[in-house]
């Protein structure tokens, strides 16, 4: 298995780059602690669909920050910068049909992801912010849905706002005035539009994105849970010198390892 | 020694700083520049000073405090040591860094979160307009008439409402009066537009400038589409989710014409038309109640209704 010089050369000049960027920047280690992890070997289907859920947001994104190029947020355009982008401009119903069935994927792979945690027992130490940090992300999944509503302007979109916020002004003490600065004062109006269209492309993607970060490294750190029918055990001491007992390793013992013994 | 020494615990720990006023002024001060930035310019020059004098008084306490306590530990540590720093630098610019980071953060963030939440609360976004419905010869006596109206002309469609009006004849007593029953087509309990349960007379339209009067006979009560709430013809709730009567409008006739004031709330109307007896209350958002300790849950009242 011996390596020729001559390959030797070329491997050297190919990874040349990438170590000039590991030297100088790290990100080339980072994205293979990132990246290259060590998963329990009875890791199961149910467990991507977290990835599902991400995937789900980066298309929301993208399609969404090319509707953006098109849409205009004016009562008197709305629609007919909707109409536009469907029938004229080229591709735009594909892009609007993603995003408007995409939204509804994102949220649906929200639950499921929710769902495979809980029944999984994900939930538990040392996982806790990651849960808290994902019902956050639900929540902001979910105004992203409320505000996305409005914006094609019509009389579905007029009256499930109309009906939203007032289901907000009816929470006690603060209610009232949180429905008044959702619809921008005394009635829905101009302001309400182009309030939503801002929290929708603007503040909830922001926020959705820093909390997908947060939610992400803690991921990384502590490991992916093993199925809760897994045979083989938990919380075993890790040798000296493991190569696991490192980066992503608060912990020992947080990531299941097979053994000899117990292992079919 | 340590109990004479009042940031110092008997039992040797620091103790927080002295409860103080100044952080009291220092928020009044950034209050009045908020203020100031819808109000006024002098409030905000004001509340610029009140926030600068109060701050350098708090930042100056503060310092005050973490002196003594640096001192108290450097006194401690010059028993061992004869040369000891006696001014802690890099506290102080820590100290520094932080406080002039957030003024400078402060001075972003404020106007910009007093620009984004303070105009839905103020100014024209709680403005009522009083509108013109137009001679008050188009409304029969014993009838409803749906007006649909523009709210503000300037904004266009989206503030088209609807209003149901009846004209009562006159008032019984002494003293008769004009009365017009008015009500407001959203429902009490999310907001959704109530129609009128009769025959609506399309061919009777009539348009006064943006309002269009429909007549309807036989108008039995009002119901909402969305989640079926229905109320009778003086807008008592007879079934269904909402929480209260519909709202009503205080009206005034001015040279022949009726004119919309402002909308007030109403939990129950007793007896019906000309002789109903109303207690106003003041306008609410649907779904809130305007009456029973229900109503407690609404304590602080939002500007503009």
């Amino acid at each position: 298995m011996a390596k020729s010089a001559r390959r030797k050369q070329i491997e050297a000049v190919a990874l040349y780059p990438v170590d000039w960027i590991e030297e100088r920047t790290g990100l080339i280690g980072y994205h293979k602690w990132f990246l290259f992890r060590k998963v329990p070997r009875d890791i199961n289907w149910m467990q991507t669909l977290g990835a599902a859920t991400l995937t789900a947001f980066i298309v929301q994104a993208v399609t969404g920050v090319v509707l953006a190029m098109y849409y205009k947020p004016d009562p008197d355009k709305a629609y007919a910068s909707i109409q536009h982008i469907t029938d004229d401009v080229f591709a735009g119903w594909l892009v609007r049909g993603m995003h408007k069935w995409g939204a509804s994927v994102f949220i649906i792979l929200m639950f499921l992801h929710m769902g495979r945690v809980f029944l999984f027992g994900a939930y538990k130490y040392p996982r806790e912010i990651n849960w808290i940090t994902g019902v956050l992300l639900l929540v902001l999944g979910m105004a992203e849905g409320f505000t996305g509503y409005l914006l094609p302007w019509d009389q579905t979109a007029y009256w499930a706002t109309v009906v939203g916020i007032n289901i907000n002004a009816t929470g006690p003490i603060v209610g009232p005035f949180l429905a008044q600065f959702l619809q921008g004062g005394t009635q829905i109006g101009p302001d309400t539009l182009s309030k939503f269209y801002s929290l929708h492309m603007l503040v909830l993607p922001g926020a959705i994105m820093a909390l997908i970060g947060l939610h992400m490294y803690l991921v990384v750190r502590l490991g992916v849970t093993s199925p809760p029918w897994s045979r083989t055990a938990a919380g075993r001491e890790r040798a000296e010198g493991d190569p696991t007992a490192g980066h992503g390793a608060g912990r020992t013992g947080l990531i299941r390892e097979p053994s000899s013994g117990e292992d079919d | 020694m340590a109990d004479q020494n009042p940031n110092i615990d008997p039992d040797g720990g620091p103790r927080g700083p002295q409860p103080s006023l100044w952080p009291l002024g220092f928020a009044i001060g950034v209050a009045c520049i908020l203020i100031g930035l819808i109000v006024s310019v002098p409030a905000i020059i004001v509340g610029a000073v009140l926030a600068i004098v109060f701050g350098f008084l708090w930042v100056k306490e503060l310092a005050h405090w973490g002196g003594a306590d640096a001192h108290h530990v450097a006194k401690e540590a010059a028993q061992e040591e004869p040369h000891h720093e006696t001014y802690d630098r890099s506290a102080f610019l820590t100290a520094g860094v932080v406080g002039i980071g957030g003024v400078i953060g402060a001075g972003v963030a404020l106007p910009s979160i007093g620009f984004g939440i303070l105009p839905s609360f103020v100014g024209e976004a709680v403005e009522t307009h009083k509108v013109d419905l137009g001679p008050i010869g188009s409304y029969p006596e014993g009838q409803f008439v749906v007006a649909t109206y523009m709210e503000n002309a300037e904004v266009g469609e989206v503030s088209r409402r609807t209003a149901y009006v009846r004209n009562n004849g006159f008032t019984s007593g002494d003293n008769p009066e004009p009365s017009f029953t008015i009500m407001f087509s959203r429902c009490a309990h999310l907001g959704c537009p109530v129609q009128p349960a009769g025959l609506l007379q399309e061919q009777d339209t009539s348009t006064y400038k943006d309002v269009t009067l429909i007549p309807a006979v036989g108008v039995s009560g009002f119901g909402c589409p969305c989640h079926g709430g229905s109320y009778d013809k003086e807008g008592n709730v007879t079934a269904g989710p909402p929480v209260r009567g519909l709202d009503r409008f205080e009206f005034s006739i001015e040279n022949g014409n009726l004119m919309l004031g402002k909308l007030y709330s109403v939990a129950k109307v007793e007896s019906a038309g000309a002789n109903a007896k109303i207690k106003k209350y003041r306008y609410q958002y649907p779904g809130t109640h305007v009456d029973g300790w229900e109503s407690w849950l609404y304590p602080i009242p939002t500007p503009g209704t």
